[in-house]
C-alpha cells in the first residue's frame, strides 16, 4: 500500500516539474521576444515549413472528413426525417471542432515532429553551443520564430481546411443522396455565426503554439545522441497530441458553456 | 584564468579544483585520456556549463554567474571551433562562417559573405565551397569551414575541442599548420584540448594534463618528454601499462 502511494507520489512530483520546466521554457521563449533582434527569415521559413508545406495533408484530412461527416450524419438523421440539418451540422462541427482539431493533430505528427527532430539534432551536435559562442541567443534564433509561426500559421491552415471539409460534405450530399446545391448552399450559411469560425480560429491558433512548444521544448532538451532524439520526437507528438485535446475541450467549455 | 573550478554530474566529479593560467598571445594545450572532462573545462571557460564552484576570468573580468548580455559581448572576443565541427545543416557554407557576422554582430549579409569567403580562402578552400551545404562537404573541409567560422570574426581568443579528431594523418597536419597559421597573423590566445600529441607537440607553446579532475602537470611543449611524471609519460608514449588505468570488460 505505501509502496502504491509513494509511486503515485513520486508520479505526480514528476509531472509537476515537468509541467514547471515547460512553462519556464515558454516564459523564457517569449521574454526574448520584448527586445530586437528580431529573425523574420527564421520566422518566415517557418510559416513556409508549417503552413504551405501541410497543405496537402490538411487538405487531404478534410475533404475526407466532411465527407464522412455528411454520410454519417445522413444515416443517423434519415431514421428521423432530419436530411435537411446535414449542411447545418457538417458546417458547424467542422467550423467549431473537426477542422481546427484535425488539422492540428496532423500538424502535431508533421511539423512537431521535424522540429523536434531538428532542434534535437542540433543539440547533440553542439550546434546549439555553437549557436551561443556566436553570439545568438537559441531561444531567440530557434524558439520564438517557430512558436510565432505556429500561433499564425495554423488558423490560416485551419480556414483552408474549413473551406475544404465543407466542399467534402457538399460533395457527398448533392452527387450521393442528390441533394439540391442551391438548398445545401443555403442551410450551409443559414445557421453559421461569425463566432463559429472564429471559435475554430481561436483553438487553432492555440494548437498552433502548442505543437511548436512541444516540438522545440522536447527536441532542446534532447540527450543522448540518436535515441535520445528518437524519443524526443515520440514526446513531442504524443505531448502536442493530447494537449491538443485537453485545451480543446478547456476552450470549447469556454466559448460555448451556458 | 581559472581558480579552483569544480564541475560535477550527479555524483561524478568531473572537475576537482582546476587552477590554470593562460597568458596573452600564448598557445596552451590541455590533453588527458577519453571522457576525462576536458570538453567540460572548455565549456565552463566559455560558459556553455555553470561550474559548481571556482573563478574564471577572462582579461580581467569574472565570466561564472554572467549575465545574457554581457556574456555575449564577452564571446564576441572568442572563436570556437567544436569537435564535430557543429555546422549549421539548413545554411549553405558561406553563412555559416558568416553566422556570428550577420546574426551576432548585425553586419550586411553582401558584407559578411565578402569576409566569408576571404575566410574560406585562408582555409584553403575555394569560393565554389561557399555555396555548398554542410552535409556536402568531406570531413576534413567541414573542419576547415569551422575552423573559418571560429576566425572570421577576428577573435583575440580561440577555443579548439579536438581539432584534429576522425581525421587522417595528412589531413590533422594540414589542420594543425592551419591552426598555426590562423592563430599568428590573429596574434590570438589560443586554448586547445587534444589527446593527439602530435598535434600537441606541434601546435603548443605550453601543454597541461588533466587526469581525473586536476591538472597534474603543466610545462612547456618542450619540457614533455622530461616531465618526471609517471602520469604524463603513459599518456604521451601511449602506453596500457602504467598508473593510469582505462576500465576494459572482458567479452
Amino acid at each position: 500500500m505505501l509502496k502504491a502511494l509513494a509511486s503515485l507520489g513520486a508520479a505526480t512530483l514528476a509531472f509537476m516539474a515537468a509541467t514547471g520546466r515547460i512553462v519556464i521554457f515558454t516564459l523564457t521563449a517569449l521574454a526574448t521576444g520584448l527586445s530586437p533582434p528580431y529573425y523574420l527569415r527564421v520566422i518566415l521559413r517557418s510559416m513556409l515549413d508549417i503552413g504551405y508545406f501541410s497543405l496537402p495533408v490538411v487538405g487531404l484530412t478534410a475533404i475526407f472528413t466532411g465527407m464522412v461527416l455528411a454520410l454519417q450524419s445522413y444515416t443517423g438523421f434519415s431514421r428521423f426525417a432530419a436530411e435537411s440539418a446535414i449542411a447545418t451540422v457538417v458546417v458547424l462541427s467542422v467550423t467549431r471542432e473537426l477542422g481546427p482539431v484535425i488539422a492540428g493533430l496532423m500538424v502535431a505528427g508533421r511539423v512537431g515532429a521535424a522540429m523536434a527532430a531538428e532542434i534535437g539534432t542540433m543539440r547533440v551536435t553542439d550546434q546549439i553551443d555553437a549557436l551561443t559562442t556566436l553570439s545568438t541567443d537559441p531561444l531567440r534564433y530557434l524558439v520564438l520564430p517557430r512558436l510565432l509561426a505556429g500561433l499564425i500559421t495554423l488558423p490560416l491552415l485551419v480556414v483552408v481546411a474549413d473551406i475544404i471539409g465543407v466542399f467534402g460534405g457538399y460533395l457527398v450530399s448533392i452527387y450521393k443522396f442528390g441533394f439540391n446545391p442551391e438548398t445545401y448552399l443555403d442551410r450551409t450559411f443559414q445557421y453559421l455565426h461569425t463566432s463559429d469560425v472564429v471559435s475554430g480560429l481561436v483553438k487553432a491558433a492555440v494548437f498552433g503554439f502548442v505543437v511548436a512548444l512541444m516540438g522545440c521544448y522536447h527536441g532542446y532538451n534532447s540527450r543522448g545522441g540518436a535515441q535520445g532524439v528518437g524519443q524526443a520526437t515520440t514526446y513531442a507528438v504524443v505531448s502536442a497530441s493530447i494537449l491538443i485535446l485537453v485545451f480543446d475541450y478547456g476552450i470549447t467549455q469556454a466559448l460555448f458553456s451556458q | 584564468m581559472v581558480r579552483g573550478l569544480r564541475k560535477s554530474f550527479g555524483r561524478n566529479r568531473v572537475l576537482d579544483g582546476i587552477d590554470l593560467d593562460v597568458m596573452a598571445g600564448e598557445s596552451i594545450i590541455v590533453i588527458g585520456g577519453s571522457g576525462i572532462g576536458k570538453s567540460v573545462l572548455v565549456k565552463c571557460i566559455l560558459g556553455l556549463l555553470r561550474p559548481d564552484e571556482g573563478s574564471v576570468r577572462i582579461d580581467g573580468v569574472e565570466t561564472v554567474g554572467l549575465r545574457r548580455k554581457a556574456r555575449e559581448r564577452l564571446l564576441q572576443k572568442c572563436g570556437v571551433l567544436f569537435q564535430g565541427s557543429a555546422l549549421f545543416d539548413s545554411l549553405p557554407v558561406w553563412e555559416n562562417v558568416a553566422f556570428g557576422l550577420i546574426q551576432g554582430r548585425g553586419m550586411e549579409r553582401a558584407a559578411a559573405k565578402e569576409i566569408a569567403l576571404e575566410k574560406l580562402g585562408a582555409v584553403g578552400l575555394g569560393v565554389e565551397v561557399g555555396e555548398l551545404r554542410p552535409a556536402e562537404l568531406s570531413g576534413g573541409m567541414q573542419k576547415r569551414v569551422a575552423l573559418a567560422r571560429a576566425i572570421a570574426a577576428d577573435p583575440e581568443i580561440i577555443f579548439f575541442d579536438e581539432p584534429t579528431t576522425g581525421l587522417d594523418p595528412i589531413m590533422a597536419d594540414v589542420i594543425n599548420d592551419l591552426v598555426l597559421k590562423c592563430v599568428h597573423e590573429l596574434g590570438a590566445t589560443a586554448v586547445s584540448i587534444t589527446h593527439d600529441m602530435v598535434s600537441a607537440r606541434k601546435i603548443a607553446d605550453r601543454i597541461a594534463m588533466l587526469h581525473k579532475g586536476q591538472i597534474i602537470w603543466q610545462g612547456s611543449a618542450a619540457e614533455i618528454d622530461r616531465s618526471g611524471n609517471p602520469f604524463v609519460d603513459q599518456f604521451i608514449h601511449g602506453r596500457a601499462e602504467g598508473p593510469i588505468h582505462m576500465e576494459v570488460r572482458i567479452l
